[in-house]
């Protein structure tokens, strides 16, 4: 055999890509208790605080209850699919160590990552849809077409923050207490931020908390789209992007811990 | 001249104030199987790490077909199977290998590499599903799927019983027959001395022996004596003899010297009963036991 001249090469990119989202995506299929969690949760908490209202109207705006519940549900959907797609998904990847085979072969660990992105969007899209669904099946609220997509659009590129939030989790928590952690932060964020009972309706001292929280802007995007904010689009969207900065700059620095505990 | 598959330059690591790897210099040829050698903590994996970079030297250098291990290139050259890893488990076998075979330039066929790792009745198996024999062969057909030069395989056996063990064997000895480099480390000396043409033996952090198997026995100049006695107390009559091993199970005597004929007079002399003495050539083992305990008393 002649093994004298060395070729070097490297196998192509978007079939890597393709390949790795699709086997995380099956991976995480085949766990029910994961995927159908992630979807049923924001529905139930919609039957629970909104449906017995969804026809009333909601006080100083020009729409109904329904209408604003289901942007704000449709924030948590996405956030909670958000969080514990990074946050527990890479948590217990880490404590099973599928992250060191994949180290040691070509992978580069940024496939790994965007596959992950890749289906915490799909999960976030699908429990968004199940939730639309079932809000005009149960409580006949309904959108018109370009609302309904322009929600969708709104409340996943305005995830970003909320993927850094579950990173910085996933990379700083153990596996076993990962669940834990997560829902301690985005429970209670989620709830100071209005997404289930309106902010105005909160206790005083949350209503002053609330305006910082990323939550509480990610709602507003969605609330802008149904035609009910309370602060402006370009607000949000300032506050949003100085959070994406701050969490993202935050799941950074425990994925170096992290990688410079392993591989160092 | 011809690039060598790994080539690690006065290689040292330490973990704070552990020093794991205390300067090895190694080059192994493409096409080589070699043995990494060593009882628990003497730097073996440590040293894997560093070749696959995985872990960074605290000083020296490892090369990978001459370009730095962290090199996606390098890489693209290598199949890994690590000691302790994880997998997406609820992915089949077949998923798997055609997963990990997209990540290299030219991988094999998934059927191929599940035929080489002897996993064809399993290929529609979970991952979290299989034995620990059938994980280890998944990690192998993983390792080889994409066709690459060199494999590492950082203690393949452990845990595997007797059977799954031996076929294992055949698994990789057939495997390195194709002209592949094949880098192993164990601290099962029948499998070094199965598998390997060549045995590099770690002790503390250090290389002390790099040889062929018939080499490293010869190194050891000495005889294996293992007798039967109900003398409780005899080993006070060697002092001064060279007696580089001893066990004693019940009645059974098993020794290790450099000088079996003084040993057994001197036995005698003192009137030790000595009762199915066996006087053999040493094995693989021995001349194992013989080189770590020379260093273990030179470094103490």
């Amino acid at each position: 055999m002649s093994i004298g001249e060395l070729r070097f090469d490297v196998a192509p990119l978007p079939r890597m890509i393709w390949k790795q989202t699709r086997a995380q995506l099956l991976n995480t299929l085949r766990i029910p208790a994961f995927s159908l969690t992630t979807a049923v949760l924001p529905i139930m908490f919609f039957a629970f605080f909104g449906l017995p209202y969804v026809h009333q109207a909601l006080p100083n705006s020009s729409i109904t209850v329904g209408p604003y519940l289901m942007a704000s549900f449709g924030a948590f959907a996405v956030s909670s699919a958000m969080v514990s797609n990074f946050g527990i998904g890479v948590a217990v990847a880490r404590g099973q160590k599928i992250d060191l085979l994949q180290r040691a072969t070509p992978l580069p660990p940024a496939v790994a990552i965007a596959a992950n992105v890749v289906n915490a969007v799909f999960f976030a899209f699908f429990s968004l849809l199940a939730l639309f669904v079932f809000a005009s099946i149960a409580g006949g609220v309904t959108l018109d077409i370009g609302t309904w997509l322009n929600l969708i659009f709104r409340l996943l590129a305005g995830a970003a923050p909320l993927i850094g939030l579950g990173m910085a989790i996933g990379y700083a928590a153990g596996p076993n207490s990962a669940v834990a952690v997560a829902n301690l932060i985005y429970l209670p964020m989620s709830f100071a931020s209005g997404l289930f009972i309106p902010v105005a309706q909160l206790p005083s001292f949350i209503q002053k908390v609330a305006p910082y929280l990323p939550t509480y802007h990610y709602g507003q995007i969605a609330w802008n789209a149904v035609g009910a904010p309370s602060e402006s689009m370009e607000t949000a969207v300032i506050w949003l992007s100085v959070w994406t900065v701050v969490l993202f700059g935050l799941a950074l620095r425990f994925f170096r811990l992290d990688q410079n505990r392993k591989f160092s | 001249m011809v690039t060598p598959a790994i080539e690690l330059i006065d290689l040292r690591k330490s973990f704070g104030p552990v020093e794991a790897v205390r300067g090895v210099n190694l080059r192994i040829e493409q096409g080589e199987l070699v043995a990494i050698l060593g009882p628990n903590g003497a730097g073996k994996t440590t040293c894997i790490n560093m070749m696959l970079g995985l872990r960074r030297p605290t000083t020296g250098t490892a090369t990978l077909f001459g370009i730095p291990p962290q090199d996606r290139r390098a890489r693209s050259r290598c199949g890994v199977m690590l000691q302790e890893s994880g997998l997406l488990g609820q992915l089949r076998v077949r998923e798997l290998v055609d997963l990990f075979g997209s990540y290299y330039p030219h991988p094999m066929t998934p059927g191929r590499a599940i035929a080489i790792a002897g996993l064809q009745d399993h290929s529609n198996v979970q991952a979290s599903k299989l034995s620990t024999g059938q994980r280890q062969r998944l990690y192998f057909a993983l390792a080889v799927c994409g066709d690459p030069e060199a494999i590492f395989l950082d203690e393949p056996t452990v845990g595997m019983d007797v059977e799954a063990r031996r076929t294992f064997l055949d698994v990789i000895r057939e495997f390195g027959a194709s002209g592949k480099t094949i880098v192993l480390t164990t601290h099962y000396l029948e499998e070094a001395d199965e598998l390997a043409e060549r045995i590099v033996v770690f002790n503390q952090g250090r290389l002390i022996a790099d040889a062929t198997p018939t080499e490293l026995k010869s190194q050891v100049a000495g005889k294996r004596i293992s007798f039967s006695t109900s003398t409780p107390m005899f080993e006070p009559y060697l002092a001064g003899l060279e007696v580089v091993s001893m066990e004693r199970e019940a009645d059974r005597v098993r020794l290790l010297s450099s000088e079996p004929e003084e040993v057994l007079w001197r036995l005698h002399q003192c009137g030790v009963d000595v009762r199915d003495l066996e006087v053999s050539g040493v094995n693989l083992e021995d001349a194992f036991i013989s080189l770590t305990s020379h260093r273990t008393q030179e470094a103490s």
